[in-house]
Order: structure tokens, then sequence, then C-alpha cells
């Protein structure tokens, strides 16, 4: 049955109207109209839909929105402050990291979530971060650049 | 300077005898010559540039506003391109084959120097001087010597139509000019990508939009025995369930209620074989009658493989390949009585319009497609598909309706890259020369898009009537040629009637397939004459520019030459191989050198690094280029280690990632581009040529680390270990 639930998103309460298994994602797109995580497999295999519950990258399509509590989500556009893209945002805009870019949600929030934990990360750390997110236009090399970019533009502060 | 032009045809295609009519654009029909169909110039003093092509995700769009903003010399971010809208595009057919820059971009070329001409001639009347002593900077044209006396082509058109045709006589600017076309200009849609705003078809929301999922049958042979309607009725906002023919469909208020109601309705298929055991697909392949065309029959040819000193024979095999677009597809689609709007990522907005319009039986003006970016698509995935979807329901409800394909669907129902078969057999003489090549392909067309109803699943559903029997074969032939100098030669494509899986455009066409094979025999002949395999392809090429591209990739891998395979017997073996094509034979050249890594016991692959050098032509934005190339070779590599569509008679079994694995970032090797810029060349595309060499590259480095042959698509480790089981030495 529908209910009403109160989600954390993007630094802000909102109040959705869902049934409690509806998967976060289809909440976050259709209910709050934020376009930055995509539907891409629905079986957690491709990252697309990838957002961050608390500073975890987590895949969105499976995740009932009934279990996410407290947690703080953010999304894509939620990582923009003050109208200042995130350094991870600007560090993939600077390297041209994208073809179609429908899978670039994934791989931001990936990193983001990476470089929060560990800032310095070593090339097989970067990879294997990244390894459950697919992208078929083969833009990888340019999104390892960006990652590295990330890096730098985070530790400039 | 900017007011320097004279009439050249350097850099761009010189087959246009009008605009859009770039290189076999007639295949998709006439293009308009009416300049206000191109360009307009608004009264803030934009500049509104209109192609019947679209962006798949290539960046064309930045090129092409590249080319304008150069013609017309205004800044680039003055620009605005509108792209694939039957009602306000001109009709550029598909966007497809790399033909964007050479077919589009030319059309708008040459409309910008147009309006240029008629803006100079206007100005000069207006600020009563000559027109050679006018100069034009930034949209403003001014007289020499006298910038005060100047006016802006906003001021000259007031907002105004042109109503010129393009004649292709308007003087066009000089290569050695330009400023923006030559220029890593970025992308300008990554800024709302990276941004996460709505910028996919999958984003689109129109009010009072329902949502929609499928239920399509297991197999394309599977007809509908029931439906029970109940099974859903307790789902709340579900608003109907379409049926008609073998078509079902779900529609709710919201997405998850549509995906629960195609989960839950309960439907009763009778399947039956609709496929060829998967085992047997390459010997039924040969087995089946074909047409066939015979593009080489060198008259002397039979007699000089007869007086050849040896004779080589080997074949290559191509599994079925799917797009796999990451997104799957989606459109929105909107019906107000006899006319219907439909949002879709298809790359040919008009002849997917007709399409429609005649499975609706409607007018083809009553149709009115918008396209909106979808994931890449690489050819011909479910984009067209889905948009016919989304109009039956959005029929069947009378609101506009939003349809979802899941990854299984789009697996499943994509059309696939063809199987294909390659037969080669070659002559030596007793000094290694090769003095005969024979060339065998076997292979289902490469293009079937949508141009009339029947080829749409979704009319296929409604009608229960399979695909109809393809009327033209294209795109096997590609590359089936070499351009190597053999003295007699023979290539036959054999065109199979039928596809036994539903078989579209995936990059390149027959590009890769061809190439892998072509590349790999060349090799295996290089082997026998126990001849450096890169020094033996130079012997081949008369044209500079062929041996230019193949010398620029060996320096840059830091090829050193000895005959393949290397003596070794490590338990990880090391080798490099290279692989040589002009796309087309006539478009953009690429030498590719892989270097592997081969482990014994496991048959393992990695590629650790590839080395591509690309020639096409005059370089519009060299970033835009190294992007492309870098995402070929991924790709391509992906498919030739990875890839091979799964199926049983009566399924296609590979149908998540999981079934149908690509290359991850674990996977991805160095890669190291050399951009040859040839200004006084024609800029043709390169969407596709990088793809076509990879696969032989990495056979052949393959072959060089440890002796082993690779011919079947993917090089699995399975196939590895058999292939070097048979012993190196």
């Amino acid at each position: 049955m529908s209910g009403e639930i109160v989600l954390m998103v993007n630094g802000k309460p909102h109040t959705v109207q869902a049934a409690p298994d509806t998967p976060l994602l289809y909440v976050l797109r259709n209910e709050l109209g934020l376009t930055g995580p995509h539907f891409g497999c629905g079986e957690e295999k491709c990252g697309a839909c990838t957002v961050l519950i608390g500073a975890k990258a987590t895949q969105s399509c499976k995740t009932p929105v009934s279990e996410i509590g407290q947690a703080r989500i953010t999304t894509l556009d939620g990582l923009i402050e003050e109208g200042e893209l995130h350094p991870v945002q600007r560090a993939f805009l600077e390297e041209q990291a994208a073809q179609c870019g429908y899978c670039l949600n994934g791989m931001i929030m990936t990193t983001a979530a990476l470089l929060w934990k560990t800032p310095h990360p070593s090339d097989l750390q970067i990879r294997q971060a990244l390894d459950g997110n697919l992208c078929r236009c083969g833009s990888h090399l340019r999104i390892l650049r960006a990652v590295r970019r990330a890096e730098a533009l985070l530790a400039e502060g | 300077m900017a007011d320097q032009t004279h009439n050249t045809n350097q850099g761009w295609s010189q087959q246009s005898g009008r605009p859009g009519s770039g290189r076999r654009e007639a295949v998709w029909g006439e293009v308009s010559d009416r300049l206000d169909d191109w360009l307009a110039i608004e009264p803030d003093g934009a500049v509104t540039a209109y192609s019947g092509k679209v962006e798949l995700g290539t960046g064309v769009r930045t090129a092409l506003a590249q080319i304008v903003a150069e013609e017309l010399d205004v800044p680039l971010d003055r620009v605005r391109m509108v792209m694939g809208d039957t009602a306000r595009t001109p009709d550029e057919g598909y966007t497809a084959g790399s033909m964007t820059i050479s077919g589009s971009g030319t059309a708008l070329r040459n409309a910008a120097a147009e309006a240029r001409r008629a803006m100079l001639k206007m100005a000069a009347e207006r600020l009563d001087a000559a027109s050679n002593e006018l100069a034009v900077r930034e949209g403003v044209i001014s007289v020499s010597h006298h910038p005060e006396r100047s006016i802006t082509y906003a001021e000259l058109m007031g907002g105004k139509a042109f109503n010129l045709k393009v004649t292709d006589q308007a003087p066009r600017k000089s290569p050695e000019t330009y400023r923006i076309v030559g220029s890593s200009s970025p992308r300008e849609d990554l800024p709302r990508k990276v941004a996460g705003q709505s910028s996919f078809i999958h984003d689109l929301k129109l009010p009072g939009m329902l949502h929609a999922r499928l239920v399509r049958p297991p197999g394309p042979a599977a007809q509908l025995v029931s439906l029970d309607e109940n099974s859903v009725k307790d789902i709340p906002g579900l608003v109907k369930v379409v049926q008609r023919g073998n078509f079902i469909g779900v529609v709710a208020e919201r997405e998850e209620q549509a995906i629960l109601a195609a989960k839950q309705l309960k439907v009763e298929w009778k399947e039956a074989a609709a496929y060829p055991r998967m085992e047997d697909l390459h010997t039924y392949l040969r087995r089946q009658p074909t047409e066939d065309t015979v593009l080489i029959d060198d008259k002397d040819f039979e007699e000089a493989f007869a007086g050849a000193d040896r004779q080589l024979h080997a074949s290559y095999y191509q599994p079925y390949h799917a797009h796999a677009s990451i997104g799957p597809s989606c459109a929105v689609a909107e019906m107000n009585g006899e006319h219907v709007t439909i949002w879709a990522s298809t790359p040919g907005p008009y002849p997917l319009g007709g399409a429609i319009a005649q499975m609706l039986n409607l007018p083809a003006e009553n149709v009115h497609m918008i396209y909106v970016e979808g994931a890449g698509s690489y050819g011909q995935n479910g984009a067209d598909d889905v948009a016919a979807d989304a109009v039956i329901l959005a029929q069947a409800v009378g609101r506009p309706v939003r349809v979802q394909w899941t990854r299984e669907e789009e697996f499943a129902w994509e059309p696939k890259g063809p199987a294909m078969v390659m037969e080669v057999h070659g002559g030596l003489d007793t000094q290694g020369n090769v003095v005969a090549w024979d060339y065998h392909v076997w292979s289902p067309s490469h293009v079937a898009r949508a141009r009339l109803a029947g080829q749409l699943v979704t009319a296929q559903l409604l009608s229960g009537q399979p695909a109809p029997q393809s009327r033209f074969s294209f795109g096997a032939e590609r590359n089936a040629r070499t351009n190597y100098t053999f003295p007699a030669q023979r290539v036959t494509v054999h065109y199979l009637r039928e596809s036994p899986l539903r078989a579209s455009s995936f990059r390149s066409l027959g590009g890769a397939e061809n190439t892998f094979a072509n590349e790999s025999f060349i090799d295996e002949l290089a082997a026998a004459a126990g001849v450096d395999p890169l020094e033996y392809r130079l012997r081949y090429l008369s044209e500079p520019r062929e041996q230019a591209v193949l010398k620029a990739a060996g320096e840059k891998a830091g090829w050193e030459p000895h005959p393949s395979p290397r003596k070794g017997d490590a338990e990880i073996a090391q080798g490099r191989g290279v692989a040589f094509a002009r796309y087309e034979n006539d478009q953009a050249l690429v030498a590719c050198i892989a270097e592997v890594q081969v482990e014994r016991t496991s048959g393992r692959i990695h590629v650790r690094r590839i080395v591509v050098a690309h020639d096409c032509g005059l370089i519009i934005n060299p970033d835009g280029v190294k992007n492309q190339i870098e995402g070929n070779v991924i790709q391509s590599l992906s498919r030739a280690l990875k890839e091979e569509v799964r199926f049983d008679e009566k399924h296609i079994t590979s149908v998540d990632w999981e079934t149908y694995p690509i290359l991850t970032f674990s996977e991805v090797p160095e890669i190291e581009i050399v951009l040859i810029n040839r200004p006084d060349q024609p800029a043709v595309g390169a969407g596709e040529p990088s793809t076509v060499t990879t696969a032989a590259a990495v056979a052949n480095a393959v072959f060089d680390a440890t002796g082993a042959r690779l011919r079947r698509i993917p090089f699995s480790p399975e196939r590895v270990q058999a292939a070097w089981g048979g012993g190196s030495k």
C-alpha cells in the first residue's frame, strides 16, 4: 500500500507518497524530478543508478525506499553547492570524460565516494572501485584521468 | 584575415553536388537546397543551424556548430544546433556510417558560405562599399580601414529569411585560415550531463504522462494463447492492459506500478523454435542459399593461384553481437486524434516517422518525430521499435505514454550485429610473395533500418507476421576488399537472404569482421613467408598515406621487426600484432598495434597497450577524434575478447550483463593515439574506422606470443587454450 515516506535528499527532507517496496530510483526520478541517476539494468549490475547513501555509493534500482530510513541521500545534482560544480564533476568536464554520458552519473558518484574514503587511491584501487560501473562507449581512460584530476582538485581544496 | 576567402574544396567532401548530398546520401533520398532549411540569423544575432542528423553521443552537435561558426565568422557559442525534428530540420535520413561530418557538415558549410556571401552583398549596398573591402568578425561586417562603418548580421537580416538556394558557388574559407574548425572545442552537452540535468529521452516528462512496460513473448515465434487481466486488477494506478495480437503492454499512473503489472500479468504463450542450434550456427550460415556479388575478379586469378608455390587456406568466424546500450530503449508518444507526436532517440526521425505512419495507416505528415538523445546506440538498437511501442500504447489510452524497455528486452529484441563466415585462400611464390588472394564472406544484410512498418517489432507483434525479407542487402561488402596491391585477386560477397537472428547495423557494418579476416590472413601469409608482419604489409601498399599511417603506428609503438611467432616457452607469453585498414577502402586510414600477454594455464589474454595511428583527412575537432578512437578501440576490444550473443532454439539467452559481459575498467589497456592531420584532404568520419582493426591486431599479437592462431571471435580463454594446446614450436 502506498504511504507517506520522508527522505533526506540533497540536504532537505522530502515527503513522498510511495509503496514501501518501490525502488528508490523511481522515487528520486519521478517524484522528486532528479534526473541524475538513470535506469540501466534494474539488477545492480551496471551502476547507472548510483547515488550516495551516507558516504557510500549505492545502486538505487533495487533498494526499497522504505529501507532508507533517516540516511542522507545525495544525487548527482546534489553534489553542486551554491551553483558550483563539485570538484569531481569539474574534473569530468575538464577531461571531457564521456561520450553519450548515460553512465556519467554512476562514474561521478562512485568517484566521489572513493575519493571521500581514499583521497589518494592507487590505480588498482580506482579501477576496482569503478569495475561495477559499465560504460559501453569506451570512455574508460578519460574517466580514469578524470579521477586523477579530481584527486588533485580535491587536494587543492 | 577572416575576409580572405577563395573557392576551395580542400578538406571537404567533393562528391557533393548539392547540399547534404555527401557520399551515398542518395540512399536516403533527396536533400533540401533551400538555404532557410539549414540556417537562420536570429534577431539577437544568434545563428540557428538545422541538421537532419542527430547527436548519438559522439559530439557531432559540437563539431557541426564549429563548422557553421567558422564559415560565418561568429563565435561558437552563438550557434545553436537544432537536430532531428521532422517539423523543423531537413530530411537527412539516418545518422549512420560516420557520414555526419561529410554529409551534414558539408551541407551546413555550403549553406553558411551561401549565407555569408548573401550578407556580404547586402552589406556592400548598405555600407556603400565594394564587397572586397569588407571584413567579417564575430558576426559584424565592417569596411576595411574604416571599422566605424559596420553592420551586424542581425541588423542586415532583421529576423527575415534568406529566400535563396544553396548553389555551392559561394566562396568558402580556406582551411589554412580556420580558427574554430580544428580546435578541441569542449562538448556543449556535457555541462548539463555532469550536473544531472535532464538530457536523455529517459528524462522527458510531459504533463499527464503515464508509464508503461511491455510484456513480450518469450521468443519471436511464440504465439499468445491466453491473457488473464484479473491477475493484475489489484494493482493500484493501473490504467490499461493493452493487447493486440502478440503485442502486450501495461499502462499505469506510476512507473513502479507498470513494472509490477508487467511482472504480475498472467500470460500463456505457445512457444516455437525460431533459431538454429547455436553450435551449428556457422555451418548453417554456409549452407543457406545466397546471392553473390563478385567485387574483384581478376581474369588471371585461377592461373596465378594454381601456379602458386604454396597455397594457404583459413576460415574466420563472427558470432552475433549485441549493441548493448547502457540505457535500455525508451520513448514517449502522444496522440491527438489523427496526429501523433513521438519523442524518441531514433537516428532516423524521417524514415522511422514514415514507417510508423504506415503502421498507423496515417499520412506521414501526421507523424511528428522529435529526436531526444538516448544512451549510445552504435547502430540500430531498440530505439526505433520502442518509439512504435509508445505510439500504440498512447493510442490505446489517449494520454501521453512513456515506455521503458527492460534490460532483458533490450538484449532479447534489439537487432544484432550479424554473424558471419569469412574464408580466405592465398598463394605464395617461392620467395614468399603473394601471387593470388581469394576472399569470400557469407553474411546476411547488415542494414534493416525501419523504412516499412513490417520491419518494426511492434508491427510484427500486432500482425503476427514476421519481418518482410530484406529487399536489398548492404554492408557485408564493406572492407571485403583490402587496399593491398596483390597481383591477382578474387573477392566475393555471398549474401544470405535471411538472418537467423534479427540483425541490423552495428558500428562499421561488415568492416570489422572483414578486416579481422583480411588482416589475420595477411599475417598468416607473412608468417609463412618468414617476414616481419609490418614490413610485409608495407610491400603491398602503394599510397603514401597508407604507408605513413602504418609507419607512424610502428614508430609510436617502438616496433621491433621480427617474423612471428617469437620463439619462447614462457608461462606468460608476450607478443605484439599489427593490423591496417582504410575504412571503406577510401575513407579514414587506421593502423593498430596491440601488445598482449597470454597466460598458458588459464588461456587468458591481457591486452596491455594499443597504439593507433589515424588519418581522417582534415580534423575538425582533435579531442573529439581522440575520444572516438578510444571508444572504438575499447568497444571493439570488448567485442573481440568477450562478446557473443547466446541462444537456444527458442530464445536469446544472453539477456543481462552476466550472460553478455563487456569489458570492465580492470581490463582496459593503455591506448596511445597518433593523429595525422591532413588539411589538404577531405574531412571524413572518425566514428567507426578504428573499430575495424582491433580484433586482428590482438589475434596477431596472440599469434606472435604463442604461435596459436585465433580465428573465431570472441577470443575466450577456452579457445586460446585449445589453439595453444596444439603447440607453438
